[in-house]
């Protein structure tokens, strides 16, 4: 593992987390304006970032904006900490500003994560960061950029509601395991990133602060502490997470988000948690194991 | 019939750039009335129609739409959020193509879901029965309402295209030359279909078309325009039986040779 001590001092040559203070100060201003109007999306300014677009540069710049010499940072990547995309956003923090790095949930003040929430439940001290590769909600329902505007302006999300008509038509359920649209604060419809249907609920009324970034698209937007999110739906066919009695096949949980592994050519199949801290805790009879 | 129109135009000018596509138009439609303008390609019946339908913002001139709770908006002088809430919940507007009046990738059931969705209605329950009963009143087999609208022959959807366009039951429907690109005897009985439906939901139309036999099943007033310009208006009967201006004359005696 690669997490570099919390001691090491930033690059000699760079500023503190790679960003100089203007664009900080800027990205920080778009964020509070996000965070005034909870799912709105917020244009900024996206610097050049040395990661290629859809490695998170967006969420990388949110961090970058928000680090303190103080904060502990967490890196997952689906879930995972030691992934490649984790791992070098992680250690790209650790050498341009030098700050602590951990692999707990409970430990972490800021965490930038790609397609999960953690299974450990989050506190108001901390703060998720997402990347999201494409901010935009009705871009399956509305491919004009113009008319999706308007119809963010005006409320106006029936379009957004007939993509889940078709799948209940075809399918008898939505069977959309990923990304399924949220509205925030009663108001703007939102992409959650691609986090999984399942991971959906946590994102109501969360004690922490989470901020989406899209680097590619130039758009912030946040979800305050405790505000509430409705996972799109109908009122006769509400949002439900399957039930799903799998058990991981390392640490037994059967209430977490399991990634399947084929282990060979007959289909033999393993379980696993996603959430690698989670699951290794777990394991050792950690705080979090009841 | 009221007294107050449903829709009026008041000396309407529509340029697009050095061209009038139309020039100082006076119209009125009444509820529960068909107004059909004719006149031949080019003349400017679109245009008209778009901006009555407050699509095309005009030159000089006013359009002015009476609610049913006898409110009237000045269309072009309302919010483009205000206009767009009006035209879901009290207008159709069926194109002459239905590639712009449908989403081909979508099932003819999503394609009639999406107005009543938009006009905020929150029950699948609800949306799923009145899509079947809406493609059930333009004469489609319900069974065919999952399948994707593009799998669809131009006549279905254009039937499609009207069932999307009178599931929120609205005050007043356009029609831009609905059945422009289709064979003459599925014409006639798309035609025949308007008719029938139409009468029975008291539904107030504009119809733009090129096809007199069209207007003289479909329309209790007519329009005549040429180049931009309304020549000649009256009851339908009227003006084809006894046509007073030279170019309505020839447009009679030229559907009458073919
Ligand atoms: N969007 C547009 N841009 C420029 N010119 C247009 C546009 N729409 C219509 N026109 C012109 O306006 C005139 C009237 O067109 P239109 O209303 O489509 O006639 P019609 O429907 O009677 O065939 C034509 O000269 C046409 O070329
Ligand atoms: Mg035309």
């Amino acid at each position: 593992m690669s997490a570099a001590s919390p001691g090491a001092g930033p690059l000699p040559g760079y500023n503190f987390a790679y960003l100089d203070e203007q664009t900080r100060r800027m990205i920080r201003r778009a964020l509070l304006k996000a965070v005034a109007i909870p799912g709105h999306q917020v244009p900024f300014a996206a610097r050049e970032m040395p990661l290629p677009y859809g490695w998170g540069t967006g969420g990388l710049q949110i961090t970058a904006a928000l680090l303190g010499r103080d904060d502990v940072l967490k890196v997952i990547d689906q879930g995972a900490d030691d992934a490649t995309n984790a791992t070098s956003i992680r250690r790209f923090f650790a050498r341009t500003a030098g700050v602590a790095t951990t692999e707990r949930t409970d430990a972490a003040s800021i965490i930038q994560t790609r397609h999960r929430i953690p299974e450990t439940p989050l506190r108001p001290d901390q703060v998720l960061v997402y990347q999201v590769p494409d901010p935009e909600p009705l871009r399956g329902v509305e491919t004009r950029e113009a008319e999706a505007r308007r119809m963010h302006a005006a409320a106006d999300y029936g379009l957004a509601r007939v993509a889940l008509y078709e799948q209940i038509a075809h399918y008898g359920r939505v069977r959309q395991a990923y990304n399924h649209p949220v509205i925030v604060n009663r108001r703007y419809l939102a992409s959650p990133s691609p986090i999984p249907r399942f991971d959906n609920p946590k994102l109501d009324h969360s004690p922490a602060l989470q901020l989406f970034g899209a680097g590619r698209e130039r758009r912030v937007y946040a979800i305050p502490p405790h505000t509430p999110v409705h996972s799109l739906d109908f009122d006769d066919v509400p949002f439900t997470v399957d039930a799903d009695d799998t058990a991981c096949s390392l640490c037994g949980a059967t209430d977490t988000y399991l990634d399947e592994i084929v282990l060979d050519d007959h289909g033999t199949r393993r379980y696993l948690c996603s959430d690698t801290d989670f699951c290794r805790r777990n394991r050792d009879g950690g705080p979090d194991h009841e | 019939m009221s007294d107050a129109p449903l829709l009026e135009a008041e000396a309407v000018t529509c340029r697009f750039g050095r061209v009038t596509a139309c020039r100082d138009i006076d119209v009125a439609v009444h509820a529960g009335e068909i107004l059909g303008i004719v006149g031949e390609s080019g003349a400017g019946k679109s245009t008209l129609l778009r901006c009555l339908a407050g699509v095309v913002r005009p030159a000089s001139g006013t359009v002015t739409y009476t609610d049913a709770g006898g409110r009237e908006h000045p269309l072009h002088a309302l919010e483009d959020s205000a206009l767009r809430r009006l035209a879901r919940t009290d207008w159709g507007f069926v194109h002459q193509h239905p590639h712009d009046g449908l989403r081909p990738h979508l099932s003819a059931g999503a394609n009639v879901a999406e107005p009543l969705l938009r006009c905020g209605e929150t029950r699948y329950g609800r949306i799923r029965t009145a899509a079947r009963h809406w493609l059930e009143q333009v004469e489609l087999d319900p069974v065919r309402m999952d399948d994707r609208v593009r799998t669809f022959s131009g006549g279905m959807q254009q039937r499609v295209q009207l069932a999307r366009n009178l599931v929120t039951e609205p005050r007043l429907l356009f029609l831009d030359e609905p059945t422009g690109g289709l064979d003459v005897s599925v014409q006639a009985r798309l035609l025949d279909l308007i008719r029938q439906l139409v009468a029975r939901l008291q539904v107030a139309v504009v119809l733009v078309t090129h096809d007199l036999a069209a207007v003289r099943l479909l329309a209790h007033r007519l329009v005549v325009m040429q180049q931009g310009g309304i020549v000649e208006q009256g009851l339908t009967d009227q003006v084809l039986d006894d046509p007073q201006h030279a170019y309505s004359q020839l447009l009679v005696a030229s559907e009458l040779r073919c």
